[in-house]
Parts: C-alpha cells; structure tokens; sequence
C-alpha cells in the first residue's frame, strides 16, 4: 500500500469500510468523489474502473490529476446521464446530507447501480443530541459547521436513515457505524459519528 | 537582423510545411481528388518510441499556425499558443504536436483555389464538397508520411473536436486519448440555420459568379463578411457580448437617425466582417460549412451515437462551457452519455465560463489547468 493510500485510510475509515464492500473489477460510481482519492484507490487495490461525478471545479481538476475519471455534473439534476444496471456499486459517501433531492437521488442510485453503498454524519449521536439539549446546533469534527453556513440540508439518524430505506423498498445489507475509527456495535444510534450502509432492492424476505 | 525574442513558453519560429499526395483521395461524396497537398507545422520531437505525437485539429477558420510566430510576419502568432508551447498545458517539451489544415481551406491544404490539374485553372465551384471523415481520411496519410502509426492524443474544439472524434471512429487503433472540446455529436437545426443564412450571405452575392470568381477577379466580399457577422454572433453569449460592448455609442452623445454605425456592437460586427471578407475564401467558407451540417457519426447507426461510438478505442477527454449555446453543454453530454453506455474510459468538464463557444480558445484556469492535468498523466 503506498503512502497516499494509508493516509486516505487513515483519514476516512468509512471508505475503507466502502472498499472492502466493492468486489474486485467491480464497476464503481462514485457520487461526490471530491479529488477522486477513494476510485483511485479502488482502482489500484481492487482494479475496480470507476468514474467520479463531482461538481466543483477545482476538485475535478484533481481528479484528472490523480488519473480518475471523473464526469463535472451536479447530483440535483438526477442521474440520466447512466444507464439502468450500468454500475456494480453506486458510492454516496458524506453527501447525503448536503444533499437537496434526497429521495429522487437514492431511488436513482439503485436504478443505475446493482448495489448502493451510502455514509452519512449520525445526527443521533451523543454529541449532537446533548449540545441540542443544552440550546445549541451541534458542531463536532463530523459536523464541522456552523448552522449559517452549513452545507448540510438534509441531517438524520440511523433510525430515520433505515424508516428511509424502507419506505423506498431498498433492503440493508450490510451496515457499519463508527466513531473516532472504530466500529461501533453497542447503541449505535447514540455512540456512532458515522454511518456506512450497503443497500440492495426489495424488502428482506 | 536581430530575431524578435520569443515570449516565454512560446516555441518561437515556426515553418508552415506541405506534403503532397499523389494517390487519389476518394470522397464520402464519391467525388475523387486526384492529387493534394495538407499544410502542416509541427512542434517539439518526436520522440524515438515515435509514441509522444499529438494531432491538433482546427475550427472554421484557423488553420495549421496552431503556435509560434512565423520569422517573417513576428504578429502572426498562432491561433492555440496558450494552449502549446514548451511548459504549457500541451507541453512541446513532452510532446510532438501537429497542425494540420483540412482539405478544401484556403490556408495552404488544396482547396477551391487550387489548381485543378485536370483544366490547369483554378478548381473554384467544381472543387467537391469535403466532409469530416474526409479530412481524417487526408489526415491518417499525413501521420503515414510523418512515420506516426499511433498518437497519443487528438485534440480540437469545435469543429476541430468533430475531427478529433472522428479520428477515434475512422482508425481507433491509431488514438490513444481523445480530447473533444466544445463539440457536438451533430448541428442542431437552428445550428444548419445559421449556416444556411450564410451561405445564402455569399451565393447570392453578385459577385460570387456560381462560384467562378476567381476568374473574373472579383471576391463576393459583401456575403462573406455578412456569413462572418453572423458565425461571429452565434460564438460569443449574450451576456460576454453585452459585457463588451453594451449599447455603448461609437463616438456619439446619442442616436444619429440614419444607418451609419450607433452601436459600438454595430462597429465590431463590421470590422470582423471586413477582415474577414479580406482573407477567407468564399468557396471554403460553403463547403467548410457544408462539412459541418453534414457531420452526423450516428446516422449510419439508425441515430444511435453509443453504437456510432461502440468502435472507438481512446480515453475521452470531453470539455463543454456553460455559457456556449451554438454547441451546448447538453450536446457534449450527449457524446459523454453515448461514451458511458460503451463502457468508455471518459472524463467530462462542464467550464462555467462567459465567453460563449469561443471560451474553447480562452485560458481559462479550471479549462487549462485540467488540460494541463491531463496532458501530464498520458503515457508516452
């Protein structure tokens, strides 16, 4: 593993959670993908062919720069660019939450893609629920911002995140919840930061 | 003398060259040229691999002076030097890059006013009309002549991206990456149009002669710059226009009632029109326009562009600008959907930049900076 690799994991380990669910030389989308760190990746341990779709300039030009493909559209006007079935793996990670048309882009996901993997900040956790409950919108290392100029629109627990999914007939498949790193397996929904889903089709039978 | 300095990441003096082709070139109309010549420059060396050659396609009425200055005409700088040049996105140093003139210009490639050996007059109205695959066709035998079996990237804008796309159809195995800037997989109608509004400009000039000008020494000047006033509209946005030039008044306190020039727009429109009817061949300007209306990759595929696309073999490099509405933005998505649908090594960059079709021949820093990223990563 060289070192970029190991920093990007050290870093994120909700994509590493993420890469371990993308089976090698599987076709990956991945929306959002900022500087393309994580198609890199995969493409380099997994030979996973990806393509990013990002919005900011300045990050595609990074991921032209790190050899990603990378396609400059915004995830608001829908995926039509993307055939049915055209993905192995549809990658949402740390944007649902920023995140307009929420429900039209994750019925998206899994019509483009077999399989979708989504990570997402836990609204639900400690911190969060007790700067709430002492009069203040939370900010923490995973919601870094202020309430006036968050990105964020669209904040949610593990709890709202799975009614979600089960209103849109989307099964869970695997989950994984974090904090500080770790996995989380005890309340999850009070003492994980963050969330990482593998979602199919249709409801477990 | 002493020479004039180059300007720094300038390749300095370049030498238009000419090669000529005596094997008779069959037309997609079915005509047949029996001889021709392609004006080229070349830039940096080809390396010993021979594997660091780029193709630099042209629009409607550049020419082969992609870069440098010519030693005799130091203000003739060529039309893409912010693009090529020794430490620029297309990197000299790095690469051996081509610029070629499509058959049928009036730059130096054979074209209407060529000779045609067969009445030893020039060629004028009977010269055939030239289409995109034509010119890759005249192209592919350049890149024989220059000992170029495959190159590492194709790049145009505009028509010159109709060119650079074609390549990766007529011959796949021989482009490694395609770069397709402010392109479109085929004219709109509004875009035939324009077109047509301009070529009726030049036909029904008294002095265009059916196309026989030549002979009686005149130039149907008044069309040609009317056809340059309206390709000049149609490649710039309203909002650059009206940054530019507002209703600002040429030397004016207000209007002056009568035709004579109010608009600073009226005067620009006018210039270009002028400079243009003094250097632009009219017989060049139909076909050229011709050649674009009819370009069309999917037709043959019952209108299918993925299927058109299905034989290409490079890695894609589309690049739109926001505010370019002859060819927009929706049109080079077309190409990058067609591209995903097979499966294609594609990245796609929407530039939000003002500057209107023309913004492809601009440096901007996201358009550069990622052309330059791209560049870089290619493999020689």
């Amino acid at each position: 593993m060289t070192d970029d690799q190991q920093a990007l994991l050290a870093a994120r380990p909700d994509l590493v959670a993420m890469a371990r669910w993308v089976a090698p030389g599987a076709r990956v989308l991945d929306l959002g993908c900022g500087d393309g760190a994580l198609l890199r990746y995969l493409w380099q341990a997994k030979q996973a062919p990806g393509y990013g779709v990002e919005i900011d300039a300045a990050h595609v030009v990074e991921c032209v720069r790190n050899d990603v493909n990378v396609l400059q559209m915004n995830l608001e006007d829908g995926l039509a660019t993307f055939g049915d079935r055209s993905f192995d793996c549809v990658i949402l990670s740390e944007t649902l939450q920023a995140i307009h048309h929420t429900e039209q882009l994750m019925r998206e996901m899994l019509r483009v893609g077999r399989e979708a993997i989504v990570s997402f900040p836990n609204f639900g956790h400690w911190q969060a629920r007790l700067q709430v409950t002492l009069g203040r919108m939370p900010v923490s290392q995973e919601l870094p911002y202020q309430w006036y100029d968050t990105p964020n629109v669209h904040l949610c627990t593990l709890e709202d995140f799975e009614d979600f999914c089960r209103r849109l007939g989307f099964r869970v498949l695997e989950r994984l919840v974090l904090h500080a790193g770790r996995s989380v397996t005890l309340m999850p929904n009070l003492l994980g930061s963050v969330a990482v889903y593998r979602l199919g089709q249709g409801n477990p039978a | 003398m002493n020479a004039p300095q180059p300007a720094p990441g300038s390749v300095g003096i370049v030498e238009a060259r000419k090669a000529s082709f005596s094997e008779p070139l069959k037309l997609k109309s079915g005509a047949v040229l029996p001889q021709f010549e392609i004006a080229y420059e070349t830039y940096g060396e080809l390396n010993a691999a021979r594997s660091n050659a780029v193709l630099v396609c042209h629009a409607l009425n550049a020419s082969h002076h992609v870069a440098g200055h010519y030693a005799d005409d130091p203000d003739n700088v060529g039309w893409w030097d912010n693009l090529v040049g020794p430490g620029k996105p297309l990197d000299t140093r790095r690469f051996f890059v081509i610029g070629t003139n499509y058959l049928g210009s009036c730059f130096g490639s054979t074209g209407p006013a060529s000779v045609n050996p067969a009445t030893g007059k020039s060629w004028g109205a009977d010269f055939p009309l030239v289409t995109v695959e034509d010119w890759v066709e005249a192209q592919a035998r350049l890149a024989d002549r220059l000992g170029i079996e495959r190159f590492a990237g194709v790049i145009g804008g505009s028509l010159g991206a109709m060119q650079a796309l074609q390549w990766t159809l007529s011959f796949p195995e021989r482009i490694r990456h395609a770069i397709v800037i402010a392109a479109t997989p085929r004219l709109s109608a509004q875009n035939i149009a324009f077109n047509e509004v301009a070529r009726q400009a030049i036909m029904t000039d008294p002095d265009f002669h059916g196309g026989h000008y030549y002979e009686k020494g005149v130039v149907p000047r008044r069309g040609l710059r009317i056809a340059r006033m309206i390709g000049h509209i149609t490649y710039l946005s309203d909002d650059a226009m009206m940054e530019k030039f507002g209703r600002v008044l040429r030397g004016k306190a207000g209007p002056g009632f009568d035709f004579d020039i109010d608009f600073e727009i009226e005067s620009y429109l006018r210039y270009q029109g002028d400079k243009f009817a003094s250097y632009f061949d009219a017989n060049t300007y139909l076909r050229i326009t011709k050649a674009l209306d009819y370009y069309d990759p999917a037709a043959d595929f019952g209108g299918d562009l993925a299927a058109a696309l299905a034989r290409a073999r490079a890695a894609f490099l589309v690049v739109s600008f926001t505010s370019d509405w002859r060819f927009a933005s929706a049109r080079s998505r077309e190409i990058v959907k067609a591209l995903l649908e097979g499966r294609k090594i594609v990245s796609y960059l929407e530039i939000d930049a003002p500057q209107g079709h023309d913004a492809f021949l601009m440096d901007d820093p996201r358009y550069h900076g990622a052309l330059r990223a791209y560049f870089a990563n290619v493999a020689l």
